[in-house]
């Protein structure tokens, strides 16, 4: 995933999940708890550590139809947005 | 009823490896490399053993040697040909997929001052042969013959190709087109590979294939192939490293006489011996065995769906494009320790690519590549006694272990 700037209206997500310090699977459960709570075209940033994340969140994207707009680096872990597409 | 179902790991010794061990272990004792009677008994059986993998691979018995491992003989081919080939250049390419030995050989070879690319792999973990033309400059190439967790096999030949039609464009481009590379073509009009022009030579990691499916080097086009033999039914420590003629290829070891400057140390001969006999008598079972295992994976891979949620099915859903006796995927919300888990339980063995079952906590590097979901990964493979019997085994737990876990994990209905 690139990290390419996102709009700057998508600076604030709608939802923050938080997951620093959980092991993979958690962070994706996590995420996939919240995103009902994110509206339509609206977006949650999960924070992760686990090195497993990366991938997990892109995959998860993938197969839950989901967009994943970005990833930014955090002083331990990364900060994912995703955009809630339905 | 327990299955062991990791055959990918490894198997077995073959009924005909076992039979040539116990024999081996009486008359082949000695020194090959002594010159009374006993010694040349020992060379005898080494010869023979020699000829054997040779045959079966499409290779000359002096292109076959053997060392310790299959990982020992993947770090000899790529280091080995990458100091062979230090004028040529000091970049070695090597798919993002390949076994962890491979990596490590790319690695060393970083650190001892060279360089080292990555090429990409799509979502089924495949290669493509368009992205392996090498810049100038490249020592080697490394693509596997088929990948260890998820069973895709590689377009080997047509790496192979891809690298013929490289050079054969370079060479038609002449000096002009090299730009004052002077000392390029005093090394190509120096260099013995086996084509007219300097050629980036091919290896590939076989380890998955050798005694499992048809592998023939020359077809392949491979200059350097790899393999282990507790792989296919030899027995533990046994590596076949097979450098084709013309190959610039140096020992990157200290060397002595053995294996012809290619392996050092006094050879495991008994192992040797059973590891040929376990290959030769794999290349006659194969052709039944493919049918059979294949029909089994794809009975699995049409079966998982409908009896789990959420289950990701890895590697090239074409058969032709994929090992037969392997099939790997991966279940969301799941993680792969505790599937394991409690698949051992019900005495399954299988194994797994997800973070949590490494030492490092770190995801398989093939999942990450092919961008597949990394947790909840199991791998099931198929060996020689493998029967329906064991999938069904599998088959009768699995579904309820992963819905237990998901239960716990509080991941139901997500």
């Amino acid at each position: 995933m690139s990290d390419a700037d996102p709009d700057p209206a998508l600076d604030a997500p709608d939802v923050v999940v938080d997951a620093l310090g959980r092991l993979c699977p958690l962070p994706i459960i996590d995420l996939a708890r919240r995103i009902g709570e994110v509206p339509v075209d609206g977006t949650v940033e999960l924070l992760a550590d686990d090195p497993a994340a990366a991938a997990d969140v892109a995959a998860w994207c993938r197969l839950r139809g989901q967009q994943l707009l970005g990833t930014r680096d955090l002083p331990t872990g990364q900060a994912y947005l995703i955009r809630r597409t339905h | 009823m327990p299955a062991y179902l990791d055959h990918a790991s490894t198997t077995p010794l073959h009924p005909a490896g076992r039979a040539a061990l116990l024999a081996a272990l009486d008359d082949g004792w000695a020194d090959p490399a002594r010159l009374y009677r006993e010694g040349r008994r020992a060379r005898m059986l080494l010869d023979a053993a020699r000829e054997t993998v040779a045959g079966v691979l499409g290779a000359r018995a002096d292109e076959v040697s053997f060392c310790s491992s299959g990982a020992t003989a993947a770090h000899l081919a790529v280091l080995g040909t990458a100091a062979a080939r230090r004028r040529a250049g000091d970049l070695v390419l090597v798919s993002a997929v390949e076994h962890s030995s491979v990596l490590h050989a790319a690695e060393r070879h970083e650190r001892a001052g060279g360089r080292t690319r990555t090429l990409d792999v799509d979502r089924h973990g495949r290669v493509d042969p368009a992205s392996c033309v090498p810049p100038p400059g490249t020592a080697l190439v490394s693509v596997q013959h088929a990948n260890h967790e998820v069973g895709t096999i590689q377009p080997v030949a047509e790496v192979a190709e891809a690298l013929h039609t490289a050079a054969g464009s370079r060479d038609a481009s002449g000096p002009a087109g090299a730009g004052g590379s002077a000392d390029r073509s005093s090394v190509d009009r120096s260099s013995v590979d086996r084509s007219s022009v300097d050629r980036v030579p091919l290896h590939t990691d076989a380890a998955m294939t050798v005694g499992r499916i048809p592998v023939d080097v020359t077809a392949l086009g491979a200059d350097l192939l790899t393999a282990s033999a507790h792989k296919f039914g030899g027995p533990a420590g046994v590596g076949i490293l097979v450098v084709r003629a013309g190959t610039r290829w140096t020992n990157p070891m200290p060397a002595d006489e053995r294996e012809a400057g290619r392996a050092a140390g006094f050879p495991n001969l008994p192992a040797i011996v059973a590891a040929a006999a376990a290959l030769h008598a794999r290349a006659g079972e194969l052709a039944a065995e493919r049918e059979r295992l294949g029909a089994l994976t794809a009975q699995l891979r049409a079966r998982l769906p409908a009896l789990v949620d959420d289950v990701e099915l890895l590697g090239d859903p074409d058969p032709a494009g994929r090992l037969p006796n392997l099939v790997a995927f991966s279940c969301l919300y799941v993680a792969g320790e505790a599937l394991l888990g409690e698949l051992d339980r019900a005495g399954i063995a299988v194994s797994s690519g997800s973070s949590c079952t490494s030492d490092s906590l770190t995801p398989s590097h093939v999942l990450v590549a092919m961008g597949a979901l990394s947790h909840g990964n199991v791998r099931v493979s198929l060996g020689r006694d493998s029967t329906a019997a064991d999938l069904t085994a599998l088959l009768d737990v699995l579904p309820g272990a992963v819905a237990a876990i998901r239960e716990r994990a509080g991941a139901v209905g997500l």
